[in-house]
């Protein structure tokens, strides 16, 4: 039986495996790349095993492409529900995006026109994914470096998408600060019109400053300006399991606690507020 | 535009880098943010899964060769893992002329294979209860792979795996292979013996013990062939090679 998610937990990562194999990792849950994990047997899934006795896990995956125009693939859907069924975890997740056309595959998170017609297909393959896993599965907002021309605006899309097909949402607050910032619209806006009651899950992650664009890096801490929309979207959609992702330039594991514990006193100060 | 073709422009502008595949998504700095995403990402993956290679080759010629690739093969699996599953061919064609070089991305590629290979309880030697030789059939746990090799890839890439000053490359007598097999988590190969190779074809074809040892009597003798078979088997049991004799 899956638990349910709470608390404050982190991406499992190769520097510290160790730690989640020995359940001294003060998290209260973790989170891996499905992909990683979908293979026949060796020492990854042993790993993996061995972690998911000592902690409730999230499966976030990268490339299901629930927004490929041509659908989805069976045989990704089939490795992923034998993932799932494996491990049993808390949550499955991907992103709202597309990686895959025509036999190809990007192996990046790509944007999505924000459109009736992108919408129709979105809804259309979470159906189908949700059926496969046969369970609901948080979908999270990308950060993206192009807009397309649409009929809606991202939160409007999240959230008939949510209404559609009863998925819920993983809230990743830096991809809405780099978005927000790359296209110019308003992160407050962006948290108004998010159905907070379909959030199940809030990533955290650092970013970088490139010559036009913020770049979604995962390779540094959490900023100043992530942390303050954090504490927004918290005193709206009250307690949900929150992580900090961090990806690249992998500091100790105690470094990234300490960033965990930020999280966890801005949460109980907006739990007290409320 | 519909969406369908929204992507295929956008596949055009990743696998191109053409400036009018870029102008066909509005252009900008973003394009570019994408089109980085996914060279950086292959590159990155192809030099994980072939790490003695970038060893031997240098940084320099091994991002060289990686962008080749990635410009002739688009990625089609869901996986970044199967990317290189052609590399090894396309790098045998780059270096014609040093066929040590795709030998060492052969056994990078084959131990990464092995490396998540499914799962396999080896049978302990003193588990080894066999009824009827006559019929018995020897199966190899499911990791195991034979590489037949014309180099000294293997010593190549040993020392460049530990660190140490690798020798120059030679050619391996005829008829050279590895074995590349999982001894619990951990991929290990040597290079097969004389006959190895023959028994444990015969045997993964599934003939029993007694008809390859009367394979190998052909060329040994009755009585070598029991006794090569015999410690053959023995030392695959040692080596953690057998899933079971039955």
């Amino acid at each position: 039986m899956s638990e349910h998610l709470t608390g404050f937990g982190l991406g499992m990562r190769r520097p510290h495996y160790r730690s989640y194999i020995e359940g001294t990792a003060p998290v209260d849950f973790i989170e891996v790349i499905s992909e990683n994990f979908m293979i026949p047997g060796g020492k990854p899934l042993d790993t993996l095993m061995k972690a998911r006795r000592n902690y409730p896990l999230a499966l976030h995956g990268v490339s299901l492409s629930i927004g490929s125009a041509d659908g989805l693939r069976d045989d990704y859907l089939k490795e992923l529900r034998r993932l799932v069924d494996m491990m049993e975890p808390a949550v499955v997740s991907d992103h709202l995006c597309w990686t895959r056309i025509d036999g190809f595959n990007s192996h990046d998170l790509l944007p999505l026109p924000y459109t009736e017609e992108a919408l129709d297909v979105v809804c259309r393959n979470i159906d189908r994914a949700q059926e496969a896993l046969g369970r609901r599965m948080l979908l999270e907002n990308p950060s993206s470096y192009i807009a397309f021309p649409g009929a809606m605006t991202e939160w409007q899309f999240l959230a008939e998408m949510t209404k559609r097909t009863g998925c819920g949402l993983l809230l990743d607050v830096n991809n809405i600060h780099v978005s927000a910032v790359n296209h110019g619209f308003a992160a407050a806006d962006y948290l108004a019109g998010i159905p907070m009651h379909a959030v199940g899950q809030i990533h955290l992650a650092g970013h970088v400053q490139g010559e036009h664009l913020l770049i979604d890096t995962h390779d540094q801490p959490v900023p100043e300006e992530v942390w303050a929309l954090y504490r927004a979207a918290v005193a709206l959609a009250g307690p949900v399991p929150t992580m900090i992702e961090r990806d690249d330039n992998i500091p100790e594991l105690e470094e990234l606690c300490a960033e965990l514990d930020i999280a966890r006193g801005i949460a109980a100060d907006e739990r007290i507020a409320a | 535009m519909s969406l369908l073709n929204l992507q295929r422009d956008f596949r055009d502008w990743l696998v191109t880098g053409e400036d009018s595949a870029a102008a066909a998504l509005g252009g900008g700095p973003g394009t570019l943010v994408y089109q980085n995403n996914y060279r950086t990402a292959l590159v990155s993956s192809l030099a994980e899964t072939f790490q003695r290679l970038v060893l031997w080759l240098g940084d320099e010629a091994f991002e060289a060769a990686a962008a080749r690739y990635i410009d002739a093969r688009p990625p089609s699996s869901w996986t970044l893992d199967a990317y290189g599953e052609d590399f090894t061919d396309f790098i045998a064609t780059l270096w014609p002329d040093d066929p040590e070089v795709a030998e060492i991305a052969l056994i990078d590629w084959t131990v990464g294979q092995v490396f998540v290979s499914p799962d396999a309880e080896p049978l302990a030697p003193e588990a080894l209860a066999v009824a009827d030789w006559e019929t018995a059939v020897i199966r190899a746990v499911p990791s195991l792979l034979v590489l037949p090799i014309a180099t000294n890839a293997d010593a190549i890439w040993q020392a460049l795996a530990t660190g140490e000053t690798p020798p120059g490359p030679e050619m391996a007598e005829r008829g050279t292979a590895l074995l590349v097999w999982r001894q619990g988590l951990e991929p290990v190969f040597r290079r097969a013996e004389a006959h190895e190779r023959d028994v444990l074809a015969w045997s993964a074809a599934g003939q029993g013990f007694a008809a390859v040892c009367e394979r190998l009597a052909a060329s040994l003798g009755e009585e070598a062939a029991v006794t090569t078979a015999g410690t053959l088997l023995g030392r695959w049991l040692g080596e953690r090679m057998i899933a079971a004799v039955g």
